[in-house]
């Protein structure tokens, strides 16, 4: 069995990290510094650029909405979807298999199709440019998600285990929080992964559904177009900003990555 | 268990997705069938709508490139994914964070990933174009229709290769060992062992790979738009991009809704695919 990575991987790598690389070097150079000279090293390395966004309000509140959103959204999609996937997993009942393509079939679903009644929708209720509207738009693809690949972890688990705990007395709700959870804790991971990367990655109805107070940072990026023309260097740092959270998050899931590949359920 | 209770479980899922999904829908459904001029004054049109869209020839076009483009990123990303996958160690304590590094791409924001490559391939400030540009190549991805297309799938090959990778890889460490000795023992050549002992058990992930890149690529917006804003001219227009155009630049309310459903529809039949095929694994495990 292969212990050693092949060559070609590192090669692969190599392919994925230069344009990253490219990026962070730009977001360590001022405006004159990137349109002066071509240097695969910064000549001058600074945090100006860095200390422009988090001194910036603007940016800044892109951040924490974005964050907000993505936050209310995995909340929502984990809470809905642990009791749907629950049913799906152990029981039959009346138009089960339909109902369950009608919800993957969402997860599909264009968000361009989307645009324009969602604005409407959600200007009726009066939910525009709040966070709240954004994590509920983003529902419509994440709760699918997350119900198709819990429901494939938990139907990893043996029934014998739900029966066994029946036995032994144990109440329906003890079961379900104290045993059953802990047991697909890789799946509820694997699930927070993909609810986060799907929210945090979208731009179409975040910006469709954000004016002024909700902007996400992916939308303030779309504007950093200033008098002067645009400044790459503070482009470039909030591009390197964006990255980091993912980061974060596919870190502490990196081991119940695989298994939830497996399922194929992304 | 047949227990018709559990419905109360999936109770709050579907009253989530109505109100995300069917109430929409329904308004796409309802726009596609009449002409609005406001809010009081709208005729029923019944099937117009449709007729017109599927005679536009801009539509036509731009679904044109889409099955090119879609055809295209499959042909490279499924087999660069399986042997980024076989490149992968199997085993140790770097699989890990190989597999972090991988994951990478997936976790950008999609408007980053546009980002990154107009960075990369500015002919300016870019590496990659500059050093183009250096060779002496007349590389321009805004002015090109070939460099655009070039630079696109360049983009969209570094952006989603990873996801084939990582369902082979999910899909290879299934493989037990013993199938690899028996295999060695027969005297089996490298490429032998690939095409008679891991494709076929690879079958199944690799149908969910093809499934979605072919699903995913086809709603493709916000990088092309901004990498190279559909352009030049509109070469590089895809199926979102045009509905998005009409939608909200142009408020052909009529015709873009009509457009949103036949897009649904043909969307809907993949996901079919991809659910029969899904479901047909599992029931045969």
């Amino acid at each position: 069995m292969r212990t050693r990575p092949h060559w070609l991987l590192y090669l692969y790598c190599v392919y994925l990290l230069v344009p990253i690389y490219w990026l962070i070097n730009l977001s360590l150079r001022d405006n004159a510094d990137i349109l002066g000279s071509l240097s695969a090293l910064p000549s001058d390395p600074s945090f100006a650029n860095y200390l422009e966004i988090f001194s910036n309000p603007v940016w800044s509140s892109g951040f924490i909405n974005s964050l907000s959103y993505v936050a209310i959204n995995t909340v929502i999609s984990l809470l809905v979807a642990l009791p749907a996937a629950y049913a799906f997993s152990r029981y039959r009942f009346v138009g089960d298999r339909h109902l369950f393509f009608w919800l993957l079939s969402n997860r599909m679903a264009p968000p361009a199709v989307f645009l324009l009644p969602f604005f409407q929708l959600y200007s009726a209720i009066g939910l525009f440019d709040t966070h709240l509207a954004v994590a509920l738009a983003h529902c419509l693809f994440t709760v699918p998600l997350a119900v198709w690949i819990l429901e494939g972890f938990m139907a990893s688990i043996p029934r014998s285990l739900d029966e066994m705990a029946r036995i032994d007395g144990h109440s329906r709700s003890f079961f379900f929080f104290r045993i059953f959870l802990p047991a697909i804790r890789g799946g509820i991971g694997v699930t927070v992964f993909f609810c986060f990367m799907f929210s945090w990655v979208e731009l179409l109805l975040a910006r469709t559904l954000t004016g002024s107070s909700a902007k996400p940072i992916v939308v303030v990026m779309t504007r950093t177009v200033s008098a002067s023309g645009v400044d790459w260097g503070v482009l470039a740092a909030a591009g390197v900003l964006t990255i980091l959270p993912g980061l974060a998050v596919v870190y502490f899931v990196r081991n119940h990555l695989v298994r939830g590949f497996a399922l194929g359920r992304v | 268990m047949r227990d018709n209770r559990a419905w109360l479980g999936v109770l709050p899922v579907l009253l989530i997705v109505a109100f995300s999904a069917v109430i929409p829908l329904m308004t796409v459904v309802n726009y596609s069938v009449q002409d609005i001029f406001d809010a009081n004054t709208r005729i029923f049109v019944g099937l117009d709508w449709y007729r017109e869209t599927l005679r536009d020839p801009r539509l036509q076009s731009a679904l044109l490139r889409q099955i090119l483009f879609s055809s295209l990123i499959l042909a490279l990303e499924i087999p660069l994914g399986i042997l980024v996958a076989k490149s992968l160690p199997r085993a140790g304590r770097s699989v890990g964070l190989w597999l972090v590094l991988l994951a990478i791409p997936l976790l950008i924001p999609w408007n980053v990933v546009g980002t990154i490559w107009q960075l990369f391939a500015r002919p300016d400030i870019g590496l990659l174009g500059a050093t183009l540009q250096n060779l002496g190549f007349d590389y321009n991805y805004t002015a090109g229709t070939l460099d655009a297309w070039l630079t696109l799938l360049a983009m969209d090959v570094w952006h989603w290769t990873s996801l084939v990778a990582l369902l082979a890889f999910a899909g290879l460490t299934a493989i037990p060992d013993a199938y690899y000795q028996a295999a060695r023992l027969d005297g089996a050549s490298r490429w032998q062992i690939f095409r008679h002992v891991e494709l076929p058990r690879l079958t199944s992930v690799l149908t969910i790979a093809v499934l979605l890149r072919l699903m995913d690529s086809f709603m493709i917006y916000t990088e092309p738009f901004v990498l190279t804003g559909g352009g030049p001219g509109n070469s590089t227009t895809f199926l979102s991009q045009y509905l998005t155009s009409m939608a909200v630049g142009q408020f052909d309310l009529g015709p873009a809704a009509a457009f949103s459903v036949l897009y649904f529809l043909v969307v809907l039949l993949l996901c079919w695919l991809f659910y029969t095929s899904v479901m047909r694994n599992r029931d045969a495990d």
